[in-house]
């Protein structure tokens, strides 16, 4: 608080520059992040099998890929995530994906890792209802998953 | 709404770990309020994570990430006083951003 407070000028003049930054983002249908545009069908795919296709394959199961979710997750607002591949066990990931099987729309994040970043992940999520969770990785264009099933007692639409 | 962020960067041998802390609701449009009219989506889309200006994480993100997301990341090639930054943007066109030191 404090720190933001003493940082409050710089903060805001960066805070502007971003500003115009997505003022033109905004004005071009350009991304930020060049190389690889938002998956928006992937996102908006209803059931994992969609969200599969719009990827462009069904991931192959691999053992390379460390996922820990909660077995039981007594608030499924708040579903902590961890995703990680060894570079030793399948190395060249390009990007991660989080996905919950019975959500409405399964993708919930998609991450770019270039090189030098490990790749590792760690975030939470929502999950609906009891269902499995999944990793997926992406190397060279072949996508592989691992995934789990996380049991919620109280879901994560909060209605 | 500039939304602030909770950030630690912290050396663990040859990697940098960063936890960041955003402060988002992170709707969904699903939810209805109590007269019964949906609430409109609003969520982080887009979150950079940046060393010393080069990008080391870049995500997109839908609705089920978590009310005030967390993210972790680690990446090589940090050194103690470096500055590392994450900026997000909303479905809204609202933008976040933060800054620290590598400890």
């Amino acid at each position: 608080m404090t720190d933001f407070v003493s940082n409050a000028g710089i903060a805001r003049r960066s805070f502007l520059r971003l500003g115009a930054v997505a003022a033109v983002a905004a004005a071009l249908p350009m991304k930020l992040w060049a190389a690889v545009a938002r998956p928006q069908a992937a996102f908006t795919a209803t059931g994992l099998d969609a969200t599969f296709a719009e990827l462009g394959a069904t991931p192959t199961l691999s053992d390379a890929i460390e996922f820990t979710t909660p077995d039981i997750a007594e608030n499924g607002a708040v579903v902590p995530v961890k995703v990680r591949v060894p570079a030793d066990k399948l190395p060249g990931v390009t990007k991660l994906y989080v996905m919950v099987e019975k959500n409405p729309n399964p993708l919930a994040a998609m991450f770019n890792i270039p090189a030098g970043t490990e790749a590792f992940v760690e975030t939470r999520v929502k999950v609906a209802q009891t269902c499995d969770l999944y990793a997926v990785a992406e190397v060279d264009g072949k996508l592989y998953m691992a995934k789990k099933e996380t049991k919620v007692t109280l879901g994560g639409c909060g209605g | 709404m500039a939304g602030k962020i909770r950030i630690r960067a912290q050396l663990d041998g040859d990697m940098t770990e960063v936890k960041a802390l955003m402060r988002h609701p992170m709707e969904t449009g699903q939810r209805k309020d109590q007269a019964g009219d949906a609430i409109p989506a609003h969520f982080i889309e887009e979150v950079t994570v940046k060393h010393n200006d080069n990008v080391v994480m870049h995500a997109y993100w839908g609705a089920a990430v978590s009310a005030n997301p967390f993210l972790g990341v680690r990446f090589e090639g940090g050194a103690a006083g470096d500055v590392v930054t994450v900026e997000w943007r909303d479905n809204k066109g609202e933008t976040g951003e933060g800054d620290t030191k590598i400890r």
